[in-house]
């Protein structure tokens, strides 16, 4: 036997109702993802990927199917799995460091090793200055910063992003894709990241999963199998065009249930 | 996004190098603080005295109204003669008994009505109904069920208190945006750690507004409360005067009021200040 995958999800549907009308946000979704693999999960809105998300965090019950994590069943959010959230979720009324402190005081660790730990964290993202301003004072960028330092303070294995850029403007949003990568390769967690942004899908990817909606299904995976670190080169290198070209048409012209059924014959051959 | 401050999008242009940005016009902002303030002040002391400026003037006018030198003249007599602050501590006591009654049962009351969908459903008929009713129109069941002494009339300033307060508390629970809580579940809170770590600070700007609208409808109430027979206290003194005709007594009773109620007003807006001075003012 070899070891589970770290995550895995076991055929997810999730059917809401809404009076007489029912809708499919996910239907027999399944998907193993390895141990620090960074895998983007990119779709047009209504596929169900923040559903799937929230699915592994523990904060909505399938309908049907199994998500495993380490092998064991999950039930209920943990402190193995961090989440990152669009809208930051900063606690407004604590400082940088007093958030970055909060999972910790969760998990009842001495105040010394708090602060020792919460510096740690800060210095990463580079907020130092900013470590006793209240989340008012910070600009979109250096809040979600704060709250990937939170996240990471309480040491998860795995880091669920739920599209944690999507606000922000796009200068501000590109260099913070370069810090995430430096700090994952820094690091390392395995890292489920939700986007709606093509390119930064294939920057930060070892793996981007495309889904399609109604109902909500994992039409294609794309595989990126270029080397770490990756900065600007990368970015505008024609690897890296290729690989786009291919998950953009995934995501703007779906047709037929996978992207097997219709243009793509095998999903996994895309290095140009 | 609504968040994202104007100093936000400021500081996240120039990224790390926006502190020295950003303290400089905190700089400038300080500095046209006071200017501000002042200019403030004095338009307050304007209106202020234009105001006393009209009454005196409607006052020699020919209306039926006291002149404030009658007035002031008046207050110095009941002064001297230790009236005024005996009714003034008769009625602040009762005010404040009422208040902090009202204020420390809706608290509770409110996060119980927020928190367990049981409770709400329990409690809220009682309270929207107690709410139409004005706390005047229970004075007569009051006085029937509980006498004439103390306890009426604190009761129905701790009732008007109470309704105020224990909606806008109740409010502020179920305002509580979903995904703090969130964040706290998977940060690893349990429901405990939830609600004092993240409900009562979330709630805390919600409970201080309603204090302040808690303690304007206790003040309100006051006069009504001290109709029932009482011997003391500025209500029952300007009741006394309207009987003798007594203007200037009855125009020391409300000023009395208005500034006490400013003063209780001030204090509360100071912790106001004081604790929910994180949020994101628009």
């Amino acid at each position: 036997m070899t070891t589970p995958p770290k995550i895995s999800v076991k055929g997810i549907t999730k059917t809401f109702t809404l009076g007489k009308d029912s809708f499919t946000a996910l239907d027999d979704v399944s998907l193993d993802i390895e141990d620090n693999e960074f895998v983007t999960v990119v779709g047009p809105s209504g596929c169900g990927k923040s559903t799937l998300l929230n699915i592994l965090a523990g904060l909505e019950e399938p309908t049907d199917g199994q998500s495993l994590v380490d092998g064991s069943a999950v039930s209920g959010p943990g402190p193995e799995r961090g989440v990152i959230f669009q809208q930051y979720a900063l606690f407004p009324w604590l400082t940088v460091r007093k958030n970055i402190e909060f999972g910790l005081k969760t998990a009842r660790v001495s105040k010394a090793e708090r602060r020792d730990r919460a510096q740690h964290f800060i210095e990463m993202v580079g907020l130092e200055q900013f470590a006793d301003a209240l989340p008012k004072m910070l600009s979109g960028g250096m809040r979600q910063r704060c709250a990937i330092a939170r996240a990471y303070a309480v040491n998860p294995s795995i880091l669920l992003m739920d599209e944690p850029f999507g606000a922000l403007d796009a200068l501000t949003r590109v260099k913070l894709q370069e810090q995430l990568l430096d700090t994952w390769s820094k690091e390392q967690r395995t890292v489920l990241f939700i986007t709606h942004d093509v390119d930064e899908a294939v920057f930060l990817a070892n793996r981007v999963i495309v889904m399609a909606a109604d109902p909500g299904r994992i039409y294609d995976v794309v595989d990126v199998d270029l080397p770490y670190p990756r900065s600007e080169e990368f970015r505008l290198s024609t690897e890296f065009a290729a690989l786009r070209n291919r998950v953009w048409h995934s995501v703007y012209h779906q047709d037929g249930r996978t992207a097997a059924d219709s243009k793509h014959p095998t999903p996994s051959s895309a290095t140009a | 996004m609504a968040v994202l401050s104007d100093q936000g999008a400021q500081a996240s242009r120039t990224g790390r190098g926006g502190t020295r940005a950003s303290a400089g016009r905190g700089r400038s902002s300080t500095a046209a603080g006071p200017r501000r303030r002042g200019l403030s002040l004095l338009l307050n002391a304007v209106s202020v005295g234009f105001g006393i400026a009209l009454w005196w003037g409607l006052a020699a006018a020919g209306f039926t109204l006291p002149t404030p030198s009658e007035v002031v003249s008046k207050a110095g007599t009941l002064l001297s003669d230790g009236t005024l602050q005996q009714d003034i501590v008769a009625s602040l006591g009762r005010v404040l008994a009422g208040f902090a009654l009202g204020t420390a049962l809706a608290i509770p009351v409110g996060f119980l009505m927020g928190w367990y969908g049981v409770v709400r459903g329990l409690v809220e008929p009682w309270i929207q109904f107690f709410r139409t009713i004005p706390p005047l129109a229970i004075i007569p069941l009051a006085i029937v069920l509980m006498g004439i002494g103390e306890t009426p009339k604190i009761f129905v300033i701790f009732l008007a208190a109470f309704l105020v307060c224990v909606i806008s508390t109740f409010q502020g629970v179920v305002d509580v945006d979903r995904t703090l809580i969130n964040a706290a579940r998977v940060l690893g809170a349990g429901d405990a750690g939830i609600f004092l770590r993240v409900v009562v600070p979330a709630s805390t700007p919600f409970i201080l507004v309603g204090m302040r609208v808690g303690l304007g409808s206790a003040w309100a109430t006051l006069v009504a409360a001290e109709l029932i027979a009482a011997q003391k206290g500025l209500g029952f003194r300007m009741q006394n005067a309207q009987l003798y005709y007594d203007l200037p007594t009855i125009f020391v009773g409300l000023i009395a009021i208005g500034i006490l109620g400013l003063l209780m007003d001030r204090v509360l807006l100071l912790a106001e200040r004081k604790l929910t001075g994180w949020q994101e003012r628009r």
